[in-house]
């Protein structure tokens, strides 16, 4: 079922798939990055603290490299549900356009305009006034995310539609009902907090790079991002947890083979039911074993409480069947990936909970009575190479979200092979898989070189302006 | 009038807006090779769109949402019919959009030098396949009746096609070079009105050609001779605005003028194609309006969001120009705002 045989479907998945991932590289981590830009900017204007604008400007570099690889792989976004996937465009046109249209007016509006003003006014206004610009953004970005998640949750979870009996599309009947669906509302949190965490991760990770170079004037500066940062990365990744917790409740009321995917679970469990740690998942013959169980775990992950069994993807399998057999046939193949599924799921969740570990750790040997951070070298080699991690964890949480939902676009509606566009050949898709793919590993490659280079030249390194715009050997050429 | 059509309009509208904005930043771009003579001059003409290109790229963003959320079966067909061309759209966008930050960045001479040309190229590839997608579509092309578009070759590329896609070229670098001259002071200000003085006759030249070929290869004067006429005639009169705007020194005037005959080229295209979206070879495949069109309901909530937003994003998006109004001289070194 991931085939990645030559054919249309599979080349316009894996294209989604792609661009989709590499695109949710830097949207979280936008997203984070300009909230806690926002919150040390803030911290500046009220507290006159200069650090603080020493560190506001220095990140917000950092924000400024990812918003821009955001902006321009998120447009790919936009084309290609016509682009690839027309029929998915046709069947969803009523409910799916509004928030995306929305979004365009109400949230990137704003993101574009602001942060246009916030890059290049920060002598023009009063700290405050400035800080103004960059929360506009903020705010844009969360908004942003709100209208996104607000389509795919239908996808996940369609409510307030009915099937117009003529044109067999879907037909919005209920605008507030997509706005209040449950799923958005327990998905957006996990969303939001898990960017703010990817952010603050990042900033610990460059700061204790930047305390390993030992420079006495960058000392305060890193310090104290460094605990900015450890503090947000330890509360958003327990936030971020109990988000993801209460997103799980929905997800086995709503999508039940997709919570017993990440499980790998084939047959109903005891009551209560035991979680597995590690498991060998035999996929062919519907089989796993459970190596690693701790008992009555799995009942409390998804009801909250020491009893309760849960399905097995059989049952489910069979439930399907029985309910949707009717209108797509009996061939249809209802098992989401479970190894995907379930390795994702342990990937995610182990990596906030290494990160809350690392956070503590890291707070403890920066502590303000006994701050010797500095000379715990190996403390500050792990907080680096922490950077690379929350960017797994986010598109793990993204597999399993897209994953999970197979065989369908929308969930218990359409199909995703009845989604891609008619028009499509295995040329053209294949001709722009490969400029993509070409296109991110430039991007995503550039990005990282010059964020490097900006941790490199530190926070007060005078970027000569100049340079760009005074050229000494281009005098004569203005003498004229 | 139906919700429908208002959004049909509302569409071209938001097209035309577009054209406008980044049809100078489109300008500006490529404005690097044809008018700096220097790195720090190309980097001074960068800088000029700065604050403002993200905004204005909104539009177009902003544009294919509306599409999408009122008239769906329009977007599905235009979107997947003219897929390689969409492809290098967003390749140029793609790789204008990096440029202003990587240049930033960049420490060594081949490094800025790598990203003034993504930032050139990228200004050129958006507004010569935009309008070659939008020429090539207005002459009719193969459909079936799911509305699936199969243009061939020769429907994507041929003489109309390529001279729209040139004209939107031309038409978005002398509506650059308005901008620059707007917006600069020095020497660049001067040779931008110059080199416009020997555009200016070229683009001429070039609308009267793209109107007799729209004339020819279109029916959009035979379905609706008088206002295709009127439009056609306004194109050019607000070029000849622009024109006069560079002999008299007028900058106001000139970019006016250019912006509003970009976006006539808009008003044009819609115009020719009402009341259809799409235009078959087989007219029974044709998609109109009423049958792209999202249902009642969902029209009538995007008319409220539309009708509350817009005018919010307009205030802001125009305060946030009156932000910018210093001229940028690159021998001063006042490129930072």
């Amino acid at each position: 079922m991931l085939g990645i045989g030559l054919s249309v479907l599979s080349l316009a998945r894996f294209q989604f798939a792609m661009t989709t991932v590499f695109h949710f590289f830097f949207v979280p981590f936008s997203i984070g990055m300009g909230f806690l830009v926002a919150i040390m900017e803030t911290i500046y204007a009220v507290k006159k603290d200069k650090v603080y604008l020493d560190m506001a400007k220095f990140w917000g570099k950092i924000f400024l490299l990812s918003f821009a690889v955001g902006i321009v792989t998120g447009i790919i976004q936009e084309f290609q549900f016509g682009m690839n996937w027309s029929e998915y465009s046709r069947f969803m046109g009523d409910v799916f356009g509004a928030p995306l249209a929305i979004e365009a007016l109400l949230a990137f509006f704003i993101e574009s305009v602001f942060i246009g003003i916030w890059m290049f006014t920060w002598d023009r206004f009063k700290p405050g006034v400035h800080a103004f610009m960059i929360w506009m953004t903020s705010i844009g970005t969360m908004l942003s995310a709100i209208w996104i998640l607000a389509a795919n949750s239908f996808m996940q979870h369609p409510t307030g539609f009915k099937i117009n009996p003529t044109t067999h599309r879907i037909q919005l009947t209920d605008f507030g009902a997509v706005v209040a669906n449950p799923q958005l509302w327990r998905v957006f949190p996990h969303v939001i907090l898990a960017a703010f965490m990817t952010a603050a991760v990042v900033i610990t990770g460059m700061s204790a790079y930047g305390l390993l170079r030992k420079k006495k004037d960058e000392n305060h500066f890193f310090k104290t991002s460094l605990r900015f940062s450890l503090w947000a990365s330890l509360i958003f990744a327990i936030l971020s947890a109990v988000a993801g917790d209460l997103q799980t409740q929905q997800i086995i009321k709503d999508q039940p083979m997709k919570f017993a995917a990440t499980e790998g679970i084939y047959k109903d469990t005891k009551d209560p039911a035991p979680w597995t740690i590690v498991e060998s998942i035999d996929a062919k013959n519907h089989k796993s074993s459970h190596e690693i169980e701790v008992p009555g775990v799995l009942s409390i992950l998804a009801y909250h409480k020491l009893s309760g069994s849960v399905k097995g993807m059989d049952t489910i399998n069979k439930e399907l069947h029985a309910k949707y057999d009717k209108k797509f046939g009996k061939d249809m193949n209802y098992y989401v990936p479970p190894k995907t599924l379930f390795w994702s799921f342990r990937v995610m969740t182990g990596i906030d909970a290494l990160i809350m570990l690392v956070s503590i750790v890291g707070l403890f040997f920066s502590r303000k009575k006994k701050d010797t951070i500095e000379n715990h070298k190996w403390m500050l080699v792990i907080l680096g190479l922490c950077i690379w991690v929350p960017f797994i964890g986010n598109s793990a949480g993204w597999f399993i979200t897209e994953f999970g939902r197979y065989p369908w676009i929308v969930y218990g509606l359409f199909t995703i092979a009845q989604a891609v566009s008619p028009t499509s050949t295995v040329a053209t898709l294949l001709f722009s898989n490969i400029i993509y793919l070409l296109l991110f590993t430039l991007l995503g490659g550039v990005m990282v070189w010059y964020s490097r280079q900006t941790l490199h030249h530190g926070p007060y390194y005078e970027e000569a302006d100049s340079k760009q715009n005074v050229d000494p050997f281009a005098k004569e050429a203005f003498g004229k | 009038m139906t919700l429908s059509t208002l959004w049909f309009i509302l569409i071209g509208l938001l097209f035309a807006i577009f054209l406008f904005l980044e049809g100078f930043d489109f300008g500006v771009g490529m404005s690097t090779r044809f008018l700096a003579k220097d790195e720090a001059e190309r980097a001074a003409i960068m800088s000029t769109i700065g604050p403002h290109w993200d905004g204005n790229e909104t539009w177009l963003v902003t544009a294919g949402g509306a599409m999408f959320a009122s008239l769906p079966l329009w977007y599905a067909s235009l979107f997947s019919g003219y897929y390689i061309l969409f492809l290098l759209v967003l390749v140029g966008l793609i790789l204008r959009g990096v440029s202003f930050e990587f240049h930033k960045h960049a420490e060594t001479a081949t490094g800025r030098n790598l990203w003034m040309w993504t930032f050139f190229v990228g200004s050129i590839l958006p507004p010569f396949f935009l309008c070659m997608i939008l020429l090539s579509m207005v002459q009719g092309i193969p459909m079936n009746a799911n509305g699936d578009a199969f243009p061939q070759f020769f429907d994507v590329v041929n003489l109309l096609s390529i001279v729209g896609g040139v004209a939107g070229v031309l038409l978005s670098l002398v509506h650059g070079l308005n901008f620059i001259r707007l917006r600069m002071d020095g020497p660049l200000r001067e040779r931008a009105r110059k080199l416009n003085q020997i555009l200016y006759p070229i683009l001429f030249l070039g609308e009267v050609v793209f109107a007799v070929l729209v004339f020819l290869q279109t029916d959009f004067f035979t379905k609706r001779f008088a206002s295709s006429l009127f439009i056609t005639v306004l194109i050019v009169l607000f070029s000849l605005l622009g024109y006069y705007g560079v002999l008299k020194n007028r900058e106001g005037f000139s970019f006016i003028g250019s912006g509003l005959s970009l976006s006539m080229v808009i008003v044009l295209l819609f115009n020719g194609l009402f009341p259809r979206v799409m235009i078959a070879t087989n007219p029974a495949h044709s998609i109109l309006i009423k049958n792209a069109a999202n249902s009642q309901y969902t029209l009538t909530i995007m008319t409220i969001v539309a009708c509350i937003l817009v005018p919010i994003v307009a205030i802001y998006f125009i305060w946030s120009y009156s932000l910018f109004t210093k001229r940028i001289n690159p021998r001063e070194n006042t490129v930072k705002y």
